[in-house]
């Protein structure tokens, strides 16, 4: 499978099939082209193929159902099965409302934050509200996802009307890259918050990859 | 902005200018300027509660239109609030001397779990500016402090806030707990946040869901509407 698009491609538009032949496909969120495509790789599942809309969806959760049901029906005729790698990621239940009634399955979790911990990990830290998270695609992409989006370019003063119930940055690391922690921290001090690292891996997404 | 624009002296403009002034201010997110507007029409000799609906929520109502038609975002939005709460804050202590109308009261708050206030501040801002007493009882709460608040405050209306797919639920625990204590009935429950909908709030129970600031009001009116008709039905 062709290796991922770039942060600010994968953000904006997302990442097209590329594995022909293939009997099933991933329609997944740009955040997470990466780590899949990685997965894929190593464990040598040919018969899956990906397919991302775009990660910038994440700041318009509304309108996230829509787009995952236009590639399902895009892409349907041409695979045996298709899964949707989502979270409910804000949605409210409207993603799983979809999935159910177009009869694919979708990643049982909030969002992706909790399945790279392990859903049941993240469910308990029940201390952890005023946590605000980062997994490595959001450290590559804080500015163009969060910084941005917020207008903290253009007025930070409103930093502290977001943040200002956040007490610490969490991020959660997929890989070990010491120039993503920099980066992480940074974004940190940035929102004025505490920073901590937690290497997560790629939490529960291999295994329910591997169901697929 | 123009070099001309720059230089506008707010005070030499006629009422009939200055309003549609604080208009375009509030949308630019201006707060000094609206505070001084809010000053100016004061000297002038307006009524408050006419500033606080003809200026301030009148230019308000612009920047909600606009964000429901996607021509402005939250930060925008955000700094609009601002710029109107700097003139709500001259106008709040005025407001209560005056003895302006009041429609009604709501207390306020978003659910356990939960830190978000954005929404919630500004429903707050605009009830109040629709003439609602509010009572903002912040963050996190669990039920316990929805129920004590509506025993002490004795609200027409209580609004529950949550941005959260994990967290929104906890309004069901709300109201349930409301309905078991039999105070359901004695009080409108509003719910908003980004990830609810119509149907989240039928089937927790509420009265209403609002999808934005300016529906709530326009929803808290309405029911305060149908409210006093049933008193004066009764009567």
């Amino acid at each position: 499978m062709t290796s991922p698009q770039d942060g600010h491609t994968l953000t904006e538009l997302g990442h097209p099939p590329s594995q022909p032949g293939a009997s099933v496909l991933v329609i997944a969120c740009g955040a997470l082209a990466r780590e899949i495509l990685h997965i894929v790789n190593q464990n040598g599942w040919t018969h899956l193929d990906l397919t991302c809309l775009p990660a910038k969806l994440h700041n318009r959760p509304e309108q996230i159902p829509a787009a995952v049901e236009a590639a399902v029906l895009k892409h349907r005729g041409a695979y045996g099965k298709i899964v949707v790698a989502y979270g409910d990621c804000g949605t409210g239940g409207q993603l799983a409302a979809l999935c159910k009634r177009l009869e694919v399955t979708m990643i049982d979790a909030p969002h992706c934050y909790a399945f790279f911990e392990g859903s049941a990990r993240f469910a308990a830290h029940d201390d952890e509200i005023t946590a605000f998270y980062l997994t490595d695609f959001l450290v590559r992409q804080f500015d163009a996802f969060v910084w941005q989006p917020l207008g903290l370019d253009r007025h930070p003063q409103l930093r502290d009307t977001y943040f200002g119930h956040y007490t610490k940055l969490v991020y959660m690391a997929q890989t070990e890259d010491p120039l993503l922690d920099d980066i992480a921290h940074e974004c940190a001090t940035r929102l004025g918050l505490a920073y901590e690292r937690r290497s997560t891996g790629y939490g529960d997404l291999p295994s329910w990859l591997g169901t697929s | 902005m123009s070099d001309e624009e720059d230089d506008l002296i707010l005070a030499d403009l006629p009422d009939d200018e200055l309003v549609p002034q604080m208009f375009d201010d509030l949308y630019d997110g201006l707060r000094e300027e609206i505070e001084e507007a809010v000053n100016i029409l004061l000297s002038r000799g307006w009524e408050p509660y006419r500033i606080l609906t003809e200026a301030l929520v009148g230019g308000m109502t612009i920047v909600g239109k606009d964000f429901r038609d996607g021509i402005l975002f939250v930060p925008e939005v955000l700094l609009a609030a601002n710029a109107m709460k700097g003139g709500m804050a001259i106008l709040k202590p005025l407001l209560a001397e005056t003895g302006a109308p009041r429609v009604g009261k709501m207390v306020i708050g978003t659910v356990k779990g939960d830190i978000h206030d954005i929404g919630k501040n500004l429903v707050s801002m605009m009830m109040e500016g629709a003439g609602f007493e509010v009572v903002d009882i912040g963050i996190n709460n669990a039920v316990e402090k929805y129920l004590d608040a509506l025993e002490t405050e004795q609200p027409d209306i209580l609004g529950m806030s949550a941005l959260l797919t994990t967290t929104m639920p906890y309004m069901k625990v709300v109201i349930d707990t409301m309905a078991e204590k039999g105070i359901r009935d004695d009080y409108i429950v509003l719910v908003g946040g980004a990830p609810l909908n119509e149907e989240f709030g039928r089937a927790i129970g509420a009265d209403a869901y609002c999808r934005d600031a300016a529906v709530a009001v326009e929803t808290a009116k309405t029911f305060m509407a149908r409210k006093h008709n049933q008193v004066t039905h009764a009567d």
